[in-house]
Order: C-alpha cells, then sequence, then structure tokens
C-alpha cells in the first residue's frame, strides 16, 4: 500500500501543491512586475524582466510599520504567556474549583467574533485613553491568543505525573516555586507553541488595527497594505511587495517550526 | 441599549440579505473546503516520496495575515487586468467582474476563503486519518475492497468524530470572517457581500465616527449562535473522549 505507486503520486502531489500556492506564486510575481506592464494583457506569467521598484517603495515607506508589528507581535507573546501559563497550571493542577465552565468560557470566548470584542474594547479604551496606543493593540490582540494558549498548556500540564510536583512539595516548593522551577521548564513546547501562534496571529490582526488605532502615528503593517490599497490602486506591485514582506514571519514559521504549527492546528480540535 | 435596536435590525432591508448571504457563504465555503481537505487527507494519508514537504506547503495559506490574501484575491480577480479572467478569456469566457458585479461578489469571496479553509481541514483530518490503524485497510483489501468501497466503509465512518468537529470548527471560524469580504468588496456592491459578521463591521466601524447600537445588536446575535456551537463542540468532545 505505501510503496506501489511513489512517483506517480509525488507527480500528482506536485501539481496540487503548486495549484494551492499559485495564488502566492502570482503576489511575489506582480511584485516584482513593472507598474508599466501591471496592465499588459495577457498578464506576464514569469519576472523574466523584475524590478524592485516595489520594493524599494517598501523599504521606503513601511519601514515604520512593520516595526510597530514586531513590537505589538513580541508584546502579546510576552502578556500571552504571562497569563496563559499560570493559568493552566491552575486549571490543570491545582483543583481549581469550576474549572469546567472556565474551560466552557474559555472555548465560547474563541468563537466571540472579533468584531464584536472590538466594540467592547473600543468603548473601554475611549474611557482609558488606550485608542490609537501599542498598548492597547496588544492587550486587544492578546485576547486572540490567550484562550487558546490556556486550553492548549491545560492539556500539556494535565498531563505532567502528580509525583513529580509532589517530589517539589516534599522539598519545600511551595506552588508558586514548583510551577516555576518544574512545571515551566518541561512545559517547553507547549510555550513554543503558544508563542508562535500569538505572535502570528497578532502580526496578521487586521481587525483590532483598523478599529482601535485607525488614527495612531504607530500603523502595523497589515494597515499598512489597507491603506496602501484605498489610496493608490494602481501600485499594485507596491502592495504585492508588501504583502510579500508581510508574510516573511510565516514562512520563517513554517521552516522553523512546521512541527509545532501541526501540533497548534490540531490542539484544539483532535485529543489523542 | 434597547430593544429597539433589535426591532430594527430585523426591520433592516439588510436583514434578509445578510442573512442569505451569511448561510450561502457559510454552507459553501464549509463544502468544498471539507471535501478537498479530505480529498487531498486521504491523498496524502500513505507517504511518498516529497509527502511531508508537499504537506507542509499546503499549509502556506492559512499562515499568511488573511489581508495579504484577501488584496492578492482581489488583485487576481480584478476585471481588467486579472490573471483569472485572463485564462478564462483564453477559453472564450467573456470578462466578469467578479468584485463589482452584484451577481458574482459573493462567489469571488467564498472561492477565496475556501482557499484560506483548505489548510485547516487538511491538517486535522490528516492526523484524524492516521489514527485509523493501517491493518483495517490491509484486511479489507485482502477481502478484495477497492478503493473507493475502502473509502466508504473504513474511512468515513471511522472518521466521522473528527469530521464533526473539523465541520463546527469550520462554522465557527466562517461566520466570523470580516478581513477578507471587507478587503475584497467591502461587502458590496451595496450588500451584495455582506454577511452578519461583515455588516456588524460596517456598522460599527465603516463610517467616520463609530456607532455601536445597531452594530451590537448584529454582533449579539453572532454571540448567541457562537454560545449554541460552543455547547455543540463540548457535545462532541465529550463523545469522542468517550468512545
Amino acid at each position: 500500500m505505501t510503496t506501489t505507486r511513489p512517483w506517480w503520486k509525488t507527480v500528482l502531489g506536485v501539481v496540487f501543491t503548486a495549484l494551492m500556492l499559485f495564488p502566492v506564486y502570482w503576489m511575489a510575481n506582480v511584485s516584482l512586475t513593472k507598474t508599466s506592464d501591471l496592465r499588459a494583457n495577457p498578464p506576464h506569467w514569469f519576472p523574466w524582466d523584475p524590478t524592485f521598484e516595489g520594493y524599494t517603495r517598501v523599504f521606503e515607506q513601511q519601514l515604520p510599520a512593520l516595526g510597530t508589528s514586531l513590537l505589538v507581535g513580541l508584546g502579546t507573546v510576552v502578556l500571552t504567556i504571562a497569563i496563559a501559563a499560570p493559568a493552566g497550571y491552575a486549571i490543570a493542577q491545582l483543583n481549581l474549583r469550576g474549572r469546567r465552565s472556565l474551560n466552557f468560557l474559555l472555548l465560547v470566548a474563541q468563537m466571540i467574533p472579533a468584531v464584536v470584542m472590538a466594540m467592547g474594547f473600543y468603548a473601554i479604551y475611549v474611557r482609558l485613553d488606550l485608542l490609537n496606543t501599542i498598548p492597547g493593540l496588544i492587550i486587544a490582540d492578546s485576547t486572540i491568543a490567550v484562550p487558546f494558549g490556556v486550553l492548549l498548556y491545560t492539556a500539556f500540564m494535565s498531563g505532567i505525573p502528580r509525583e513529580l510536583l509532589q517530589a517539589a512539595r516534599v522539598d519545600g516548593a511551595g506552588p508558586w516555586r514548583s510551577f516555576w522551577s518544574v512545571v515551566v521548564p518541561i512545559s517547553r513546547n507547549s510555550t513554543v507553541t503558544v508563542a508562535l501562534f500569538a505572535f502570528l496571529w497578532a502580526w496578521s490582526d487586521f481587525i483590532f488595527a483598523s478599529t482601535l488605532n485607525r488614527n495612531g502615528d504607530m500603523i502595523p503593517i497589515t494597515l499598512g497594505i489597507y491603506n496602501y490599497i484605498g489610496n493608490n490602486t494602481t501600485q499594485w506591485n507596491a502592495i504585492m511587495a508588501t504583502a510579500v514582506v508581510a508574510s516573511v514571519p510565516a514562512a520563517v514559521l513554517l521552516v522553523l517550526a512546521q512541527r509545532f504549527v501541526a501540533a497548534g492546528v490540531t490542539a484544539g480540535a483532535v485529543k489523542d | 441599549m434597547g430593544l429597539e435596536n433589535f426591532a430594527d435590525v430585523f426591520a433592516s432591508s439588510t436583514f434578509p440579505t445578510a442573512l442569505w448571504n451569511t448561510v450561502v457563504f457559510t454552507f459553501v465555503s464549509i463544502a468544498f473546503q471539507f471535501v478537498i481537505g479530505l480529498a487531498l487527507a486521504v491523498f496524502f494519508r500513505s507517504s511518498f516520496r516529497l509527502s511531508n514537504v508537499l504537506r507542509a506547503l499546503f499549509l502556506v495559506p492559512w499562515l499568511l495575515p488573511l489581508i495579504v490574501s484577501a488584496s492578492t484575491w482581489a488583485w487576481m480577480l480584478s476585471s481588467e487586468n486579472g490573471i483569472v479572467n485572463s485564462v478564462l478569456g483564453a477559453f472564450g469566457v467573456e470578462q466578469i467582474n467578479w468584485l463589482t458585479s452584484p451577481d458574482t461578489a459573493l462567489i469571488a469571496v467564498t472561492i477565496a476563503n475556501v482557499w484560506l479553509g483548505i489548510p485547516f481541514n487538511l491538517v486535522i483530518l490528516y492526523s484524524g486519518l492516521q489514527n485509523i490503524p493501517g491493518d483495517v485497510y490491509e484486511a479489507a483489501s485482502l477481502d478484495g475492497a477497492g478503493a473507493w468501497r475502502q473509502f466508504r466503509s473504513i474511512t468515513l465512518p471511522l472518521l466521522r468524530p473528527v469530521s464533526a468537529i473539523t465541520i463546527l470548527l469550520g462554522l465557527i471560524y466562517t461566520l466570523k470572517v470580516v478581513d477578507v469580504i471587507w478587503v475584497m468588496t467591502t461587502g458590496g456592491p451595496g450588500d451584495a457581500s455582506t454577511t452578519f459578521a461583515v455588516w456588524s463591521y460596517r456598522e460599527a466601524f465603516g463610517t467616520g465616527q463609530p456607532d455601536f447600537s445597531p452594530a451590537a445588536a448584529v454582533g449579539n446575535i453572532l454571540i448567541l449562535v457562537a454560545l449554541v456551537f460552543g455547547f455543540l463542540h463540548l457535545q462532541l468532545q465529550r463523545r469522542q473522549e468517550a468512545s
């Protein structure tokens, strides 16, 4: 069954993958096309004569936006882990009262549309003066990743043998101490997965950025792209160049951390 | 926020359109995502040369920022310079105004959304397939069951719990979609591609000064739907743990 027709399958697999990734190729292709060739009919299928006008514009105009996105992404990672790791520990190991309802609430929290959350945040931020600020955006973005993080940590930390924590307790460690020196080190893989997704979601966020940071001086890269589309629909090579640059974290993630990605996708859905 | 906001929402001329669009967008997206994802998962089940690399590449659409994918699709589907119309034109199809015609706007955003959802379906269904022991298939093929028969009598029934959760999560994600539609069509032309989530976004933030009262009413409908699906998800997971 496994090795009957491997070559035939490989060829077919390459064709499927090529079809699936065509839009990604097209994005890269358009980003290298000269402005004068953008409206060519038929379109140029290959960037035979590549131009870097698009990329020059990205680095002239979008560097601050990339910096903002990086800052928001890293801030979201820190905040998410600071909340989700202790929360997961408490739910998994500390015999918390009402943890079933807590789990259910987290599940529902993941399902509430971001638009609805954005309205709530807006109303609160107006009063707290957090509109158009980076911390405001970080707090909002972490609400996407925290429920996921808590569920993932809880699932992993429930599997930590009680004897291990009991041994720590015998040695005189309190719950906080055993969390730091036992639970956190062995949960490293979960931390990597949560951090990756928290970063990626914050980096990709458009809804919170476009609602809570509409008039900010420091806009993230997703808003940078959106404003580009709104302002000059002729410069699609610059838009696509920005899109390519904005996709870099995803590409890095896929190359460096593919197994964590797959683990993250299936975490919420399938229990082994 | 009073009840009259809900009355306004239900009485609004956008309501029936948004309801219909939400239903069509959600169900068509999920049907195609699931069928294509399942077909690919079955295809990738037995490993072959390069299969791991190719399967990893399938994750790319899911990892890209939505705004990146949406703007790429918007350009690909643009009326005069889009690659899609250019290819269709080679087969003699006349120019289709994908994003600007009320007849095709919903189809256009659904196509993009199907593409976005395939990786997620593939990954979950693939890991579900890995949990089906290989000797079940071997026994079946010894009994002379062909590939289609094996799919019907082994894969589908044994995959049912995982399929149910995949479809449920797909429903939840699809109901929430705003970015893709907003970037491609802003819900237009008119209300032609406006779903509940997009409607809520447009009411709240679409114009200069945010106005929450009608938008929040639409949002509450979405929360209610989320709660129902949350319960369903919990039930499904319990049943899966029990079996």
